[in-house]
């Protein structure tokens, strides 16, 4: 039984960080209709600022204080993946409005692979560290309760706390501001959002800053883990299942999208692996996803796909 | 009809004409809109009604014409730009935020009028705060008016189609527009439903001094309410004047009441 909740936290805790780059999808395909290829590089963009400048400013500086330095660092990077933002409404969307949603999904990609390039050719390719302080060691916890505890990662449960509270920060200003107001209008129906006076540019360059944010910090917890190097961008794949489970329309989904890739992965390799040869956690996620096409393509929470014949 | 008095020419087209492709919508069309007046533009389907109004809104760009509002000439008029020179409209389709509540949806209305900063907005910090308070006292008076309280709190997607039209022209409203145009607001509803948007609308004109542009079907509810009317026919005008003009007008007669009477 602990054994079985060990790795049923494992999965929770793992897949609240695909939830959180899932949101990063999501939140940009309802509002522009873009699916976002470039999901992934933002993260590596992300992470490889936030490990470059948190080196940087310290020598910059001449100090040696390590939380002072990855606070600016942190705040540098907002101000980066701001700037990613904007540049990307200005140079690309702008341009393409109302075109296919083939032709915007190639822009995508296209800004993807020239966000990998340049953000390796400004930070370097080398695997960087990103030291915010995450506890290593594992602790034991309920050992009263069960025979040897259950034993739990401490980084795991701190990612899986923080990308909670973003999750949490993000649904009250989707809710409760008028800029989320304006945000979710927009997700509804761009032509009726255009005719009240919200202004369609402006609102995805703020779409394209919160992905950013929901990059910088999925960037920074998987940096702190495996380091900062260029196989972040593809971890973020690994949010596609999750997008098409929840579906690519719903905020709630992709949180719980997250979770169920998160649980399944851990607890087929755990359970089924030995039958199959182990390294299911690989493909599950994507095997899960596909069944989901074939019956339920819209997703656990999409919008119904209804064509007009 | 009221007391309001019919001011200066506020929006006046010249020469409007619109094809798509080898279809043509809009032929030459001209006609202006005078202040404080209820103006409606009538015809049978496929008339070019609905793409008049989606020219004037700017959703359509018209290949030849010029839109010229208040003075001022509109050469590439957008649905952003005309909300922001004072025009809001309602859809014939009703293209209202589905998943939102009424009052939210209402609040989307005054996007325009808030003037706190989206990033302080964003934070729902101290001016936003005060400034979100002061606008939803305007939307409440809104909703007094259009006497849809009870449903305040609703998601739109769940109310009948007669209330979601007047939730429709309640986050119009919102804008306090100078001139509200209004895609065919009668269109599906009930007798009881059609006298109420009636007297709403005559209402607003009334007591905001709102200037109307509607398209309608309903030949009858048009001539009871309108000060003013163009006909369409095939994508031309064949009339334009009083409803008891137009109604008089051979060509409207043979074209309009005519073909469907």
């Amino acid at each position: 039984m602990s054994f079985f909740l060990e790795t049923l936290l494992g999965g929770l805790m793992s897949g609240m960080l695909y939830s959180l780059v899932a949101l990063g999808f999501v939140l940009i395909y309802k509002a522009s209709g873009v699916f976002n290829f470039a999901q992934g590089a933002m993260v590596l963009f992300a992470a490889l600022s936030m490990a470059r400048f948190s080196e940087w400013i310290p020598e910059w500086l001449g100090m040696d204080n390590l939380f002072v330095a990855n606070v600016l660092a942190f705040v540098v990077s907002i101000v980066v993946m701001f700037a990613v933002a904007w540049l990307v409404e200005r140079l690309v969307l702008r341009h393409l409005v109302n075109q296919e949603a083939a032709t915007l999904l190639m822009a995508t990609l296209g800004i993807a692979y020239f966000l990998d390039g340049v953000g390796q050719a400004i930070f370097g390719s080398d695997i960087y560290k990103i030291d915010v302080g995450m506890p290593k060691e594992p602790v034991m916890v309920l050992e009263s309760v069960f025979d040897g505890g259950i034993l739990i990662n401490k980084e795991d449960f701190v990612a899986a706390f923080i990308s909670a509270m973003l999750v949490l920060a993000l649904t009250i200003f989707f809710q409760k501001t008028a800029t989320g107001r304006a945000l979710r209008a927009v997700a509804d129906d761009h032509q009726a959002a255009q005719s009240i006076g919200i202004p369609l540019d402006r609102i995805w360059v703020i779409v394209w800053c919160v992905a950013g944010i929901t990059a910088l910090v999925a960037g920074v917890i998987w940096g702190s883990k495996l380091g900062a190097q260029f196989s972040l961008s593809t971890v973020a794949l690994r949010a596609l299942p999750v997008v098409i489970l929840g579906g690519l329309t719903s905020v709630p989904g992709a949180i719980l999208g997250g979770l169920i890739i998160g649980v399944g992965e851990k607890l087929s390799e755990v359970y089924l692996g030995h039958y199959v040869g182990g390294g299911i956690e690989i493909w599950f996620a994507y095997m899960l996803a596909l069944v989901f096409l074939l019956f339920r393509p819209q997703g656990l929470f999409g919008e119904k796909i209804i064509d007009r014949v | 009809m009221s007391g309001r008095k019919i001011g200066e020419v506020i929006l006046d087209l010249k020469n409007i004409s619109l094809s798509f492709g080898g279809v043509k919508a809009l032929q030459d069309i001209s006609f202006d809109v005078r202040e404080h007046e209820v103006r409606a533009i009538i015809g049978p389907n496929g008339a070019g009604k609905s793409s008049m109004l989606n020219v004037i809104n700017g959703v359509y760009r018209p290949q030849q014409g010029e839109i010229i509002l208040r003075g001022e000439h509109f050469a590439n008029m957008n649905s952003y730009k005309a909300a922001k020179a004072g025009l809001a409209r309602t859809f014939q389709n009703i293209a209202l935020f589905k998943g939102m509540s009424v009052l939210d949806n209402i609040m989307t209305g005054r996007n325009l009028k808030m003037k706190a900063n989206m990033l302080l907005q964003a934070f729902w910090l101290g001016p936003a705060q005060r400034e979100e308070l002061e606008h939803r006292l305007k939307v409440e008076e809104i909703i007094d008016f259009l006497e849809i309280q009870h449903i305040r709190k609703t998601p739109v997607g769940r109310l009948p189609y007669g209330l979601q039209k007047r939730v429709d022209l309640a986050r119009a409203l919102a804008m306090e527009p100078q001139i509200l145009l209004l895609d065919e607001p009668m269109a599906g509803m009930n007798v009881e439903e059609k006298q109420d948007m009636c007297r709403f609308i005559l209402d607003v004109n009334d007591q905001f001094g709102t200037t109307v542009v509607l398209i309608e079907h309903d030949m009858g509810v048009v001539m009871d309410i309108s000060d003013r009317v163009v006909v369409l026919d095939y994508g031309k005008k064949i009339g334009d004047g009083t409803p008891d003009e137009v109604r008089a007008n051979p060509d409207v007669i043979s074209a309009y009441l005519g073909a469907s009477h």
